[in-house]
């Protein structure tokens, strides 16, 4: 039997298992929709804005170990969804976006409603697709499925015109996929992990550097099993955080921009760093130049090898499956006779230990007249057991959560880190929610981001989404204002919220429970009965302190030890 | 496809990776790691209306192993192979006061001897 191009996707989606498709209709996937309205295994969420439909693709990816997937239509459907788009390929999220195109006939014509998509999306996609005829349809799915979750994953994008996607052809899912030119490696090379792991026995002051590959690869279990066996100080960058335990004692906190000291200084002088699924990018390594001046030897475990070597120097590459690579170590480490020396590891557990104390740790000095947004994040920790899926927004109040909210478990922090995409909370919280129906969904957010994606509260009320948003209030943009107050002589420069909602009549208005929370006494009550409320989304409105900064801080451009502690200031 | 750029040898590499990294990529050679031959073609309409003009356009073709493809009473129009640098020469020799029009492919690169690029 002949199927359109329209049933064949869908098809395509059901035979990849597909349960939750996120989208927006519009005039060149009209097909698609009525294919999508005459089955009901594919359930389709209708979003508000294209963007909201890319983040919790995103979120429900993250969250889960699922491929995210969404539907947008040509032209503005396609450049709302960019945004949502590059956060994914920022943080190699496996997701297929499949967009509606004018019809083949009139591409080039400036038709109503035509982007070049394929053009548009090509540096932040790690593959794009224009299908031109039927009979290519169901194969470029097939890819798309593999290429977005298979190596270092991320977007790929599927352009479907919309005649293509009305001319029918015979219908047959392809069993295999093979790419000529795409080769994912899986095992890493066993000399380098044995070199590796002869470096990591002889280190004097090892380290141990994790980011979100270990949560990509699902390999938490492993990073955690590595660093117990050697004893060695463990940090996780904003991307990696519940990949390694945060409440073990091994665990030096979060590194880089707001890491902690205790962190910071011992990757600034280990003598041998392993980093694992992490990439020494700027807001976690600082200045360069700064932190190369300290020798030390690099092992670098990674699945991409165009993330190794690009800002450091690497003594041992090693390209693979960060999981794989991490077994075949722990059993070269298991087998040997040696053991790192006690003494050595002492020592330098005791210079780890004294930069803990002379950072003082994560603080802030609470109040009893003004919220102070850490103890919100503290008594979030305090309610949800430590055991919330926290979506965040970008800004302060995301490094707060990154801090404050001890994650114990990987996939439980959803978070934009490498382009940092305010907007991003929301929508997020509604895949992950979606995926992880009953779990606890917070959404800590800021009154300048959650601004950016408002109208999702509107999805959240059709779907019945109980999330839990909290809003650190500050009236202003915080982390500008931060970053003005220190650099640029308090100059406040556009950073004010005026004219603000209000957040409780507004939460009303899409028919959820709104709250405003001012008095520090009753942040731990309002958040109770918020999550008391199992079935409904909570707005809640914390009128946080406007002056409150985020500490540590390592300036842009300075290097790690070049920390801005709390007191400085 | 030959593409010509510059760089550390630290850029090279990431070049060289990003290239790989590219899904319809199959494989990347870095010809300037060993010996290897490298040619563009070049097409250069040239002012040819002074008679002084057309015979030492004529020799310097000639010395630089080029062809006069197409003649007309102003015009010469010449083809020239070579590498960049004898491409910018010729041009350097001619003098841009007569050139009047340019036209050049880019390099094309390929191995010496038994250095293949093949999948």
């Amino acid at each position: 039997m002949e199927l359109t191009g329209a049933e064949i996707a869908i098809r395509c989606l059901q035979e990849e298992g597909v349960e939750y498709i996120f989208g927006y209709p519009g005039g060149a996937v009209l097909h698609i929709y009525d294919a999508l309205f005459q089955q009901d295994k594919v359930k389709h969420i209708l979003v508000r804005h294209e963007q909201a439909a890319i983040h919790a693709a995103d979120g429900y990816a993250r969250s889960s170990e699922k491929v995210g997937v969404a539907l947008v239509t040509s032209g503005p459907g396609l450049t709302n969804a960019v945004t949502g788009i590059a956060t994914a390929y920022m943080d190699s999220i496996p997701m297929v976006v499949i967009s509606g195109q004018v019809p083949t006939f009139a591409i080039g014509e400036d038709a109503f409603q035509e982007v070049d998509a394929v053009g548009i999306t090509r540096p932040c996609v790690k593959h794009n697709f224009l299908v031109k005829d039927v009979k290519d349809i169901a194969a470029t799915i097939k890819k798309a499925f593999y290429l977005a979750n298979s190596g270092r994953p991320g977007p790929v994008l599927v352009d479907i015109p919309k005649d293509v996607s009305n001319q029918k052809t015979a219908f047959e899912y392809p069993s295999s996929v093979n790419i000529r030119s795409y080769h994912p490696v899986g095992k890493g090379d066993s000399s380098q992990i044995k070199r590796a792991a002869q470096m990591l026995l002889e280190a004097k002051r090892p380290m141990v550097y994790a980011g979100g590959g270990v949560i990509l690869s699902g390999a938490s279990g492993e990073l955690t099993d590595l660093v117990r066996l050697l004893g060695f100080p463990c940090t996780n960058t904003l991307m990696g955080l519940g990949g390694f335990p945060a409440s073990d004692q091994q665990f030096v906190g979060m590194l880089g921009m707001h890491g902690t000291y205790e962190a910071n200084m011992a990757m600034q002088y280990c003598d041998v760093l392993v980093a694992v699924g992490a990439r020494f990018d700027d807001r976690v390594i600082g200045n360069v130049a700064h932190f190369a001046q300290v020798p030390r030897k690099i092992i670098h475990i990674d699945i991409d090898p165009s993330s190794i070597a690009k800002r450091v120097k690497v003594d041992v590459p090693i390209v693979g499956d960060v999981k794989l690579v991490l077994e075949e170590l722990l059993a070269v480490l298991r087998n040997s006779k040696q053991k790192p020396d006690a003494t050595n590891l002492a020592s330098w557990w005791k210079q780890v230990n004294e930069w803990r104390v002379k950072g003082g740790g994560l603080r802030y000095k609470n109040s009893d007249e003004v919220i102070k947004p850490q103890y919100v994040i503290e008594t979030l920790h305090k309610i949800t057991e430590g055991d919330a899926f926290v979506t965040s927004d970008v800004g302060q109040h995301q490094m707060w959560a990154a801090q404050y909210y001890k994650f114990n478990k990987p996939r439980r922090w959803i978070n934009s880190g490498g382009l940092g995409t305010m907007g991003f909370g929301l929508p997020a919280a509604m895949g992950v929610q979606l995926i992880n129906p009953g779990a606890t969904v917070a959404c800590v957010t800021g009154e300048g981001s959650i601004q950016m994606n408002i109208q999702e509260l509107s999805t959240c009320k059709q779907f019945h989404l109980p999330i839990k948003v909290l809003s650190l209030n500050n009236r202003y943009l915080g982390m500008v204002r931060q970053w003005q107050q220190f650099f640029h002589g308090n100059r406040y420069s556009e950073s004010y919220m005026d004219a603000l909602p209000d957040f409780v009549k507004l939460a009303e208005a899409y028919g959820h429970i709104g709250m405003r929370i001012v008095q520090p006494s009753d942040v731990e009550p309002a958040l109770r009965e918020a999550f008391a409320r199992k079935n409904d989304l909570v707005f809640m409105d914390f009128q946080t302190d406007s002056t409150e900064n985020v500490f540590p801080m390592v300036p842009g451009g300075k290097g790690l030890s070049e920390v801005i502690l709390a007191e400085d200031l | 496809m030959t593409i010509v750029t510059t760089g550390s040898d630290a850029i090279m590499e990431q070049i060289n990776k990003q290239l790989n990294k590219l899904v319809d990529v199959a494989a990347v050679m870095d010809l300037s790691e060993g010996q290897h031959i490298e040619r563009e073609l070049m097409l250069v309409k040239v002012d040819a209306a002074e008679s002084s003009a057309r015979e030492e356009l004529k020799r310097l073709t000639d010395i630089f192993r080029g062809r006069i493809l197409d003649v007309s009473n102003h015009t010469y129009t010449i083809e020239l192979t070579g590498s960049r640098s004898k491409l910018d020469s010729f041009l350097e020799a001619i003098g841009r006061d007569l050139i009047l029009e340019t036209v050049r492919t880019g390099a094309s690169g390929i191995g010496r001897g038994e250095r293949i690029l093949k999948l």
